[in-house]
């Protein structure tokens, strides 16, 4: 596929009982870049992240992934190289083991079960989890399941991974090593999250969401050091970007 | 009656026991299940009255427990729970069948206590074959064998997810219970009403679950066909495991050994049988 | 209301097994054919839900006792009967393989009593006919405490009559029969209106979720007077019945089988009559006392028993304490050796 672009091209988006959620969106990421996508609850960060791999069609406007929009018609193509990491782990690994879970995206895609092997092995190991292949996930660790929940999607090979709140819930050490994975993939990696500051270290670009309506489409650095924008949108800045409380006097910024 | 938590804990327990590494274990799945499924068919053909006939038959569980590194004691105070529960079920044997059928000496006693203790064995029996079977193989496992051995695999699917699923609902209820329970201030019971509420709100949050766990399916390539990748062979080892204890069951199934054996004895020592 | 593997004899057990085999069988294959893969989650979950669900209990209003959700109806109305029956059939082998509630013999007569029952006759012949193609307020209410009331009268009678072909109880047909129905009478009543209760709950949320009630635009609104008239009713009728017999069992078999105790003292049983019934069950009883390779030579036990008393009863207790105490001893020390190795 060509440069794998995520395009979307006033895309609007509204829920059967008429609520509209996504409002003329458009927007073009290339292949290698590390996008997040913040705003507050409700903005529709999760409605359009669920538009990228078919699972909702738009009411109106298109999503292009690489070289073929969104259609009914291309959804196994579209699943192929958008591998979506959804926020509960527990929703993603529906197998009885760690193994089944991993090999179910390439069992569904027609590899050889030979290939699945090396395929699920490869793809645990890139999220330092090869030694829970047999585990059934009811006895991980909240950390151990976002990562096995990366692997189920690694299998895939994915051009493009979707991350809906990867390091939501976790323990210092297991957000830091979330944080590291999403570092080392060379993907391009599309992330919604309120974790700002795991955001300014994987993020180069940053589109800002509100009401169903993109606000701002920019740089990490642009985005982050505009607080009025942050504000209006009912966010704030990272908070190591925030003035040190402890050191000085004057209150952080707030949203109100 | 167990909390939900207690049940668990149980639950998973028995499936901790099924990850450990002894040559039981390691036998093919379908190999133990033939085997139990034959146990059970043998001990419930066994007729009202027979007592004596069926106690060898704990030889199996006793056998696989040790054989398999199981906790004896864990077993035993799981199925001691099911005991009462037996016995409160064939209790009013004795009560409706009064027609004597077995002397002490002169102390007769009747065939409805014979049903009744009849009915105990029979259950401790069965029910220690079921979770020695789910501690050597492993709940996935029997699903997987059963599966092999005829079940539809829209029933092996429903098992496994159902099992899956099973602690997350079973956490969700814990705790709405709980936090029902901490503003409950000493009434007693749940009402109905308050009960519908919580138990509707459930059924959505799984509802709402059932429905991002099939968008997580979709997003993997899921089109409808389950491929549960499971290898077994059924060599030598389990041909043997099988027959073997299939001539086992079939010996005592028709040769009451501890009356061989109470013969003998008695014999051996007394001159005369029977106290008249 | 589940069956035990004690009181089941080989013949019923395997009847039934086939029976709720071909019925589990059917429903897979119709399962397959069906285009919606949403409910592959959605059954398996919804079975985890009615396992937790039925771990709750709940006070019985007018008695002591406490209940907890069936779901055979609820299910149905939500799943269609298809995909309720399996949902019904993983809860119960479940149950039977990690809780030992019921047994695995008794298996094929539970799925039967339990998901059969509703999922198959209740649901298709008796709810869908009340309820209709639009279901709403007192209608639906109406159509589901009456589907709840008959599941729970022939479920226990099914109960019943597998005990009575089985012959392992020496209960006869009638105490039994006279003792399980008026009880699950009032946990019918129960069972009805709390599912009533759930589903008007579910209605208001997401009215989408009722598979009876498809390609209706308008939100179906249920309104609370009406339950609350049919709790009521309920409750006087519940409170009526029940305090007549009111008690503290925590399960209706069990509280049946306490009175039944109670009853048998109480009543001194006209001689007559008792000697019929227990004439009536002798024969009944024997009748499937069925055994698989040799009649002959499972009767030797028996007869030895019956026949020879005195020498063979004492070698028998005898034979028993040697044979125990040797699994015992035997049992130890292969643990023992085992755990030196």
């Amino acid at each position: 596929m060509s440069h794998h672009i995520v395009a979307a091209d006033r895309l609007s988006f509204s829920y059967p009982d008429g609520t509209s959620a996504l409002r003329s969106v458009s927007f073009t990421i290339h292949h290698g870049e590390s996008v997040a996508v913040i705003g507050a609850n409700g903005a529709g960060k999760s409605t359009l992240l669920q538009q990228l791999n078919g699972y909702l069609i738009p009411t109106s406007g298109q999503v292009r992934i690489g070289d073929f929009p969104v259609t009914a018609k291309t959804l196994h193509d579209v699943r192929r190289t958008v591998g979506m990491v959804f926020q509960d782990p527990d929703d993603q690994l529906f197998m009885p083991t760690v193994f089944d879970d991993v090999a179910f995206g390439p069992l569904n895609l027609g590899v050889t079960p030979e290939d699945v092997e090396s395929r699920v092995s490869a793809a645990l190991q890139a999220v330092g989890a090869g030694h829970l292949a047999a585990k059934p996930p009811y006895r991980l660790s909240c950390g151990e399941k976002k990562r096995v929940a990366i692997a189920t999607v690694l299998a895939m090979d994915p051009a493009i991974l979707v991350m809906d709140e990867p390091t939501a819930g976790l323990d210092p050490f297991s957000r830091r090593e979330v944080i590291k994975l999403l570092k080392e993939f060379s993907h391009t990696r599309i992330i919604t999250s309120h974790d700002l500051d795991m955001v300014a270290e994987v993020c180069n670009r940053v589109i800002v969401m509100h009401a169903g309506e993109i606000w701002a489409d920019g740089t990490t650095e642009e985005i982050f050091a505009d607080a009025g924008l942050l504000a209006s949108c009912r966010l704030e800045p990272p908070l190591s970007m925030q003035n040190c409380v402890v050191c000085s006097r004057r209150r952080p910024v707030s949203a109100d | 009656m167990a909390t939900i938590e207690g049940s668990m804990l149980d639950f998973r327990q028995l499936d901790l026991l099924a990850a450990k590494d002894t040559a039981i274990h390691r036998l093919d799945a379908r190999a133990k299940v033939l085997v139990v499924l034959l146990f059970i068919i043998t001990v419930v053909s066994f007729g009202r009255y027979e007592l004596s006939a069926m106690v060898p038959f704990f030889v199996f569980p006793v056998v696989l427990v040790t054989l398999a590194d199981l906790p004896a004691g864990f077993i035993v105070r799981k199925v001691a729970l099911v005991i009462p529960f037996a016995a409160a079920i064939g209790i009013f044997n004795p009560l409706f069948d009064q027609e004597l059928r077995f002397f002490i000496g002169s102390f007769g006693i009747s065939g409805g206590w014979l049903s009744c203790v009849s009915i105990v064995i029979r259950a401790t029996l069965t029910v220690t074959a079921a979770f020695v079977l789910v501690a050597v193989t492993g709940f996935t496992a029997v699903c997987g064998a059963l599966g092999r051995l005829g079940m539809p695999q829209v029933l092996v699917v429903q098992l496994l997810f159902m099992q899956r699923y099973l602690f997350v609902l079973a956490d969700d209820a814990a705790n709405a219970s709980r936090a029902r329970e901490l503003r409950a201030f000493g009434s007693r019971g749940m009402g109905i009403g308050p009960f519908a509420a919580m138990t509707g709100h459930l059924l959505l949050k799984s509802w709402e679950r059932a429905e991002r766990i099939h968008m997580a399916m979709l997003a993997r390539g899921f089109q409808g066909e389950f491929h549960l990748q499971r290898t077994g062979t059924f060599g030598y080892r389990e041909l043997f495991f099988v027959g073997g204890w299939l001539v086992v069951f079939m010996i005592l199934r028709f040769i009451n050994i501890p009356l061989l054996i109470g013969d003998g004895v008695t014999h051996l020592f007394l001159a005369q049988a029977t106290i008249p | 209301m589940h069956m035990a593997d004690a009181l089941v004899s080989p013949a019923v057990g395997g009847a039934m097994w086939a029976v709720s085999a071909g019925a589990v069988a059917y429903s897979s294959s119709k399962l397959r054919a069906e285009v919606d893969d949403r409910r592959v989650p959605l059954m398996g979950v919804m079975g985890a839900f009615l396992f937790a669900a039925q771990m709750i209990n709940f006070s019985i209003p007018g008695t002591g006792s406490s209940g907890h959700l069936g779901g055979g109806i609820l299910l149905a109305i939500l799943l269609g009967p298809h995909a309720a029956l399996l949902a019904i059939t993983g809860v119960l082998i479940v149950q039977a393989l990690f809780f030992a509630d019921g047994g695995l013999l008794a298996l094929g007569c539970n799925i039967f009593n339990m998901g059969v029952i509703p999922a198959f006759l209740v649901y298709p012949l008796l709810y869908k006919r009340l309820a209709g193609q639009d279901p709403s307020g007192t209608r639906l209410t109406f159509a589901i405490v009456v589907s709840a009331l008959v599941t729970l009268q022939l479920g226990p009678f099914a109960v019943v009559l597998e005990t009575l072909f089985s012959g392992l109880s020496a209960l006869p047909f009638t105490t039994f029969l006279l003792m399980m129905q008026p009880v699950h009478l009032a946990i019918g009543l129960v069972e009805g209106v709390v599912t009533a209760a759930i589903i008007s709950f579910v209605y208001l949320a997401r009215p989408e979720l009722m598979h009876v009630a498809r390609g209706t635009a308008a939100a179906l609104v249920f309104p609370t007077r009406n339950l609350l008239l049919a709790f009521l009713c309920a409750a006087i009728l519940t409170g009526g019945i029940v305090s007549l017999v009111a008690s503290k069992e925590p399960d209706g078999l069990e509280w049946a089988i306490t009175k039944v105790t109670g009853s048998a003292e109480v009543q001194a049983p006209d001689n007559k009559l008792h000697k019929l019934l227990a004439t009536i069950q002798e024969q009944v009883a024997v009748l499937p006392d069925y055994t698989f390779k040799k009649p002959v030579a499972s009767e030797q036990p028996v007869s030895a028993t019956v026949e020879n008393k005195g020498g063979t009863s004492l070698a028998g207790i005898v034979g028993v304490g040697i044979t125990l105490v040797l699994l015992i001893v035997g049992g130890a020390l292969l643990k023992r050796g085992r755990a030196s190795l």
